[in-house]
């Protein structure tokens, strides 16, 4: 089935999400859409599967124009989306989530569920999934769910599948086997829409890559192109996508971590025997598929967990036990997972978010009256130093866009004096271009004799700053690798395979 | 300056809306539940003209309790006219006062439902030291306020420790502080330090003079000096908030308190120290209410101030002056709706439904601008849901 999209608009407000996108999607085709975030790859998808309304532009699919009111009519015409958060039921079975939406039930009311088991189990067998109907989705590992989601827009016969950002959960080993899957998808003949900021990925999947830039299509490339001419598309100036990093210049060990276990309030191990030590002068990355422990990891160096026993301590101060502002204080800068969370406080201008952490020091306090005035002179001086772009430094930190959030978090945690910088998913989300700044800085910071504990789950990131990289799996450090080690290897070590 | 207005006019939008979609509706349910007019149900003309007067007149009534009555003037001088606004000032003083209590308490993300307990705390130490000792004037007066806030102070303390050190929520805690600070007072009304001689009945011995708070309009009208003391504490609590350290963590921890903590503020901290605050403020109103207008200590001394003060707090946005002048909104209602109830056909209850309406449209922007037709409403919703989550 082919799909064509006719000079597509969307605008929210002032902001023109989809400027008059037009691209076609041929029978049989994985075609990926390359951009940013906030290109308006997900809007133009979310009009696809009628989440929202054109202003203007026209679907056709199979050459003839549909209207797309709501999901269920882009299911009717053949469409189906596989989004980046499951929409899945976490205590239903596959087979329960399968037919949500759908169910038959007797005339009494009693679920129907044989017909569909059948139909379930055929489909699988069709596209070669191995799947057990009646499995608790939650028990299933994430790349398992994602096929759940995928056999559920199979058995509603989508014929033109989207895939939103969907190696963004998994581990490299599960991403190889999503790719595998997409090829025998089209094998059968379904069409994909592969999205995705992940040129690596794109380039070994995809017959085509339309590329989107501020809601205009800006190119239509070619999957021989290399990433540093797509990334330049995307981003539209050319990029350094590899960091030049100089040779380290070791130091003594600032940081020093010794049996470190981590509890969650009732109790359940999280993490535990973790022993490592960063020098100064080194950027030690600790990589792992998600959930694997390292966000708690993080937030103990700053003493953010409350169940912690063992020994971190910086410069042979101790700091388990400590408050969070006396951790900050001994010389931490901490940037945190999620900047929206943890990081900022939304409604809170820009000045004030960048001394939310020394807003009691003078000169922004005397006594314990704050001065607006110094607030926002620090604002405005450090919002140079950090190239942070705003129209007022008044203005709600919310208003920002997700690079120069994360410039806010960066410039207010190296502000004070830091012997370490811990780092936790410190690009997560972020355009090229602020990921070229992030990369820089952190290494910037490890070439002035810092210690840098870095936090990703980005492997391609975790190959290009650190000098050693630890690798946690099931809440423990499976082995400290050198950063030569091989992609292979690493992604094996993140599976939690250890030769 | 322009600018400041738009954002005044553009936060007072969803309020004023409210408050005159509650009226229009009260005005039905004015209409509906008289006898005249529903005698003459079956004749159109007749029907619409007595409705219309009821409502008028009610309405009128309200005014005239509440602001401004003209038949009170005479023989007395045009300004005796006003004794209804002194009585509405005197009923607002203290509820402007539990009403910052709970917006501050919203302001660091917390829902002060104690305001009533804390409140009856601040009533217990300001009479206790109003009636049992004797000082200069000036100086017995700030005794017994400095009394009745340490008490006030302490009893809100409670809930932030506990909240702090345990966990426990903060709502089911002051909940259960109102009961029991109701009970208290009925139980030391009656031991022999309170008990008034020669009474059986729980009332307390009335203050000392030099412990009343001064008039401000003359003996002929009850306003007092309680009112200045209220919009001191509404400039404080905004000072506080806008302008000092402490401020600046008690919004930090209100707008996000995963962020403060992350950076380095301390959340049960700034939970023990709002709660003392806000058991504060609270009982200043009770100590004000006490030495300013009721002068003896009685076992309803609380009335509904607390309760009254979330709805005022919520219809105030949490704002400091914002609260202030739903706190004289509220007092203009109930004073008013006493004349209204006296002067026309129309019940006291009728003001509890008008204030009950106030606060269903506030809590429902989405249908006042549906209504209205307004597009940028200010809605303040996540203030009404935060003390639940956190």
């Amino acid at each position: 089935m082919s799909l064509e999209l006719n000079a597509i608009t969307k605008s929210f407000g002032a902001l023109v999400a989809n400027d008059g996108i037009s691209l076609a999607v041929n029978d049989g085709e994985i075609h990926a859409i390359l951009g940013e975030n906030g290109a308006g790859k997900s809007t133009l998808m979310n009009i696809v599967y009628g989440l929202l309304q054109p202003d203007s532009g026209e679907i056709k699919v199979d050459g003839k124009v549909v209207t797309i009111h709501e999901p269920s009519d882009a299911l009717a015409v053949g469409i189906g989306m596989v989004h980046q958060h499951f929409m899945l039921i976490p205590v239903f079975t596959v087979l329960e989530n399968i037919v949500l939406g759908h169910e038959s039930t007797s005339r009494v009311g009693k679920l129907k569920l044989s017909e569909a088991r059948e139909r379930l189990l055929k489909i699988a067998s069709d596209f070669g999934f191995e799947i057990d109907p009646d499995a608790l989705v939650e028990n299933l590992p994430v790349g398992v769910q994602q096929r759940v989601e995928i056999l559920k827009a199979l058995v509603y016969e989508a014929k033109v599948l989207i895939l939103d950002e969907p190696t963004a959960v998994l581990t490299p080993q599960e991403t190889d086997e999503l790719i595998e899957v997409m090829k025998r998808l089209r094998a059968q003949g379904t069409s994909i829409i592969f999205i995705s900021h992940k040129l690596r990925e794109v380039k070994a999947v995809a017959d085509r890559i339309t590329v989107i830039r501020r809601g205009k299509v800006v190119a239509t490339a070619e999957p021989t192109a290399t990433q540093e001419e797509l990334a330049a598309l995307m981003v539209g100036r050319p990029v350094n996508l590899m960091p030049d990093k100089n040779a380290p210049k070791i130091g003594d060990p600032i940081l020093v971590v010794k049996n470190l276990e981590i509890l969650d309030p009732s109790g359940r191990t999280l993490v535990s025997d973790v022993n490592f030590e960063v020098c100064a002068g080194e950027v030690l990355a600790i990589a792992g598929v998600q959930g694997n422990g390292q966000s708690e990891l993080a937030e103990a160096m700053v003493n953010l967990q409350s169940h912690v026993r063992g020994s971190i301590s910086l410069s042979g101060v101790e700091i388990v036990g400590k408050s969070v502002h006396e951790s900050l204080h001994e010389g931490i800068a901490f940037v945190p997972e999620s900047r929206e969370l943890d990081g900022l406080i939304g409604s809170f201008s820009i000045a004030e978010n960048l001394i939310l952490d020394t807003h009691r020091e003078a000169p922004y306090t005397r006594g314990f009256v704050l001065s607006p005035a110094a607030v926002a002179a620090r604002g405005a001086e450090q919002a140079k130093e950090f190239d942070i772009r705003f129209q007022s430094i008044q203005d709600p930190v919310s208003s920002l866009s997700g690079g120069n959030k994360q410039k806010v978090v960066v410039a207010r945690e190296l502000s004070r004096p830091v012997k370490l910088l811990v780092a936790s998913q410190p690009t997560r989300g972020l355009d090229v271009g602020s990921i070229e700044f992030v990369h820089e800085r952190i290494l910037a910071e490890r070439d002035a004799g810092r210690a840098v504990l870095l936090f990703s789950t980005e492997l391609d990131e975790v190959v290009a700053l650190a000098d050693r990289i630890a690798v946690m799996y099931a809440g423990k450090i499976l082995a400290i690798v050198d950063s030569t080690v091989s992609r292979e290897e690493l992604g094996l070590l993140m599976a939690g395979v250890k030769k | 300056m322009k600018k400041v207005w738009t954002r005044i006019a553009g936060s007072a939008l969803l309020p004023f809306l409210s408050f005159l979609l509650a009226f229009i509706i009260s005005g039905f349910f004015i209409a509906f539940s008289d006898a005249t007019v529903l005698k003459n149900i079956g004749h159109p003309g007749k029907f619409i003209t007595s409705a219309l007067s009821t409502v008028g007149n009610a309405y009128l009534a309200l005014f005239q309790g509440s602001i401004f009555d003209p038949n009170l003037t005479a023989g007395h001088g045009f300004m005796r006219g006003f004794y209804p606004l002194s009585e509405t000032i005197v009923t607002a003083t203290p509820l402007i006062l539990t009403g910052l209590a709970v917006a501050l308490a919203f302001q660091s993300g917390l829902f002060n439902i104690g305001a009533q307990g804390q409140f009856i705390f601040g009533a217990i130490g300001a009479s206790y030291v109003g009636f049992h000792f004797t000082f200069t004037p000036v100086l017995h007066v700030i005794l017994a306020i400095v009394a009745g806030v340490l008490c006030a102070a302490i009893y809100g303390g409670i809930v932030g420790l506990l909240k702090a050190r345990t966990g426990a929520h903060e709502v089911i805690v002051t909940i259960m502080l109102n009961y029991i600070a109701g009970f208290f007072i009925l139980w030391i009304l009656k031991t022999t330090a309170f008990l008034r001689p020669r009474r059986i009945d729980p009332i307390a011995p009335e203050v000392n003079p030099s412990a009343q708070l001064p008039h401000l309009a003359g003996e002929n009208f009850r306003l007092h000096a309680g009112i200045l003391i209220a919009l001191v504490a509404a400039y404080f609590v905004w000072w506080v908030l806008n302008r000092t350290t402490v401020g600046f963590q008690f919004r930090a921890v209100g707008a996000n308190a995963s962020a403060a903590k992350t950076a380095g503020i301390s959340v049960s901290k700034v939970t023990i120290w709002t709660m003392s605050l806000c058991g504060a403020l609270a009982g200043l109103g009770g100590a004000v209410h006490v030495l300013g207008s009721q002068y003896a200590l009685t076992a309803d001394i609380g009335g509904s101030f607390g309760f009254d003060a979330i709805t005022v707090a919520l219809l105030g946005r949490a704002k400091p002056f914002g609260t202030v002048l739903a706190a004289l909104l509220f007092g203009a209602l109930r004073t008013g709706g006493r004349t209204m109830q006296s002067n026309t056909t129309t019940p006291l209850d009728i003001v509890l439904v008008i204030q009950a309406l106030i606060v269903l449209f506030i809590a429902s922007p989405t249908l006042v601008r549906f209504i209205f037709k307004v597009k940028n409403l200010k809605t303040n919703a996540a203030m009404t849901a935060k003390g639940w989550n956190g």
